[in-house]
């Protein structure tokens, strides 16, 4: 068998579908995330979950997932690494701001981070860049 | 260490390769895999008061794992669903080791089970049956018309999370009629009703084995529990059957023809 940590494993985690914040565990065997149960003593969910809460591991390990980071060049997007494109975001983020102040940029989270990430790219927007301009794809 | 401790460690030494129950993680008690058996590992395991399907867990491990035999704690409606998931092919009973758990009288009340305890009691004392009919009696004394009603108005509440055919022990099928966009049309909410229920409470037949996990999981309160345990009255009352009682008696809905022709022509065999 491998390693007994990766046979199989639940582990307690909130949906990041929306701003519900429903308790799944997530399973994983080998190490690999194969699928979602209901947290049943969740003080918010009590082990009821919706569609999307009980498909919140399928992209993860989707095939179309982007696994790099992209850049625009002459209108077609290629892969690039991760050092030229926060470069990229960094300049353009400075442009903007400098040519129109802080409320010329804005942010757009997503459903497909953890709530950790999406709480840093709202404190990045509102603590540095200071706008208010932040926003969700799943947002209720 | 606690009993259950104990056990794990002895079954693990006697041959069991994992041993899957319920164990406290940061304050919240969920399923987990028991296979060093070292403190650490021990440290938290649990019975449980909160139910999870156990067995359908078990049955993906054994197909991941196949050379491997796992213990796991068994309530009655474990042991049922065990036992059918065995006559459906889907688990391999020679490699699981049960340990028994019996469920308190208080639990056995709350859920209403006709049978709340294992063949074999390892954790718990044998509390006395409860059976409940859940709504059914209620529902029973309307008029037909007025009883299609009722369940349309409860299946209007479905919001089609799939929770119920998620949690279920019974369904493992790798296609699903609930997903045939011939059957169920796709991206509509509420799903026609009452014939997105009725698929299922039809698939039901000699598979549920009334362990009420789907009316735990419904987000909107259908009392599904009471549907399949009437499919289970209409399974025992027409075929005598009841699903996940008895390992040897054949599932009739299995088979066609009576059971000694099966029988007899297995043995030509």
């Amino acid at each position: 068998m491998p390693d007994k940590e990766n046979i199989y494993r639940l582990v307690p985690s909130t949906c990041v579908y929306c701003g519900t914040g429903c308790g799944v565990l997530l399973e994983s065997m080998d190490g690999c995330l194969t699928g979602v149960l209901p947290q049943k003593d969740h003080p918010v969910s009590v082990g009821s979950l919706c569609i999307k809460g009980w498909s919140c591991h399928e992209f993860v390990h989707a095939p179309n997932r982007l696994t790099a980071p992209m850049i625009r060049r002459d209108g077609e997007l290629v892969e690039t690494d991760w050092e030229t494109a926060l470069e990229a975001v960094a300049e353009g983020i400075d442009r903007a701001r400098g040519d129109g102040g802080p409320d010329a940029v804005g942010f757009f989270a997503s459903a497909r981070c953890t709530n950790e990430e999406n709480y840093l790219l709202q404190k990045f927007a509102r603590a540095v860049v200071a706008t208010n301009n932040i926003d969700h794809c799943a947002r209720l | 260490m606690s009993e259950l401790a104990e056990i794990i460690k002895e079954k693990l030494r006697d041959g069991a390769d994992a041993f899957l129950c319920l164990r406290d993680c940061e304050g919240t008690v969920i399923p987990a895999l028991i296979s060093a058996g070292d403190e650490i590992e021990l440290d938290g395991v649990q019975v449980g008061s909160l139910r999870y399907p156990l067995e359908k867990i078990l049955a993906r491990l054994q197909e991941r794992y196949p050379d491997k035999r796992f213990a796991v704690l068994a309530r009655g409606c474990d042991e049922r669903a065990m036992i059918e998931l065995a006559k459906l092919e889907q688990l391999d009973l020679d490699r699981v080791v049960m340990v028994g758990v019996a469920c308190s009288a208080g639990e056995a009340e709350a859920c209403g089970c006709d049978r709340p305890y294992p063949g074999e009691i390892v954790l718990g004392e044998r509390a006395e049956p409860a059976p409940s009919r859940g709504i059914i009696d209620e529902v029973e004394s309307l008029t037909p018309s007025e009883r299609l009603e009722w369940w349309k108005e409860q299946f209007s509440r479905c919001i089609k999370c799939y929770g119920c055919r998620n949690i279920c022990p019974m369904c493992f099928c790798k296609e699903c009629a609930l997903e045939d966009p011939k059957l169920v049309e796709p991206g509509v909410i509420p799903p026609e009703s009452p014939s997105f229920h009725v698929i299922r409470a039809l698939d039901m037949a000699g598979r549920c084995i009334d362990c009420g996990l789907c009316e735990e999981a419904c987000p909107a309160e259908i009392p599904l529990r009471s549907l399949y345990r009437k499919m289970r009255e209409i399974m025992e009352e027409s075929l005598g059957y009841r699903a996940g009682e008895s390992v040897e008696e054949k599932n009739p809905l299995s088979f066609l023809g009576s059971e000694e022709d099966i029988e007899k022509l297995e043995q030509e065999d």
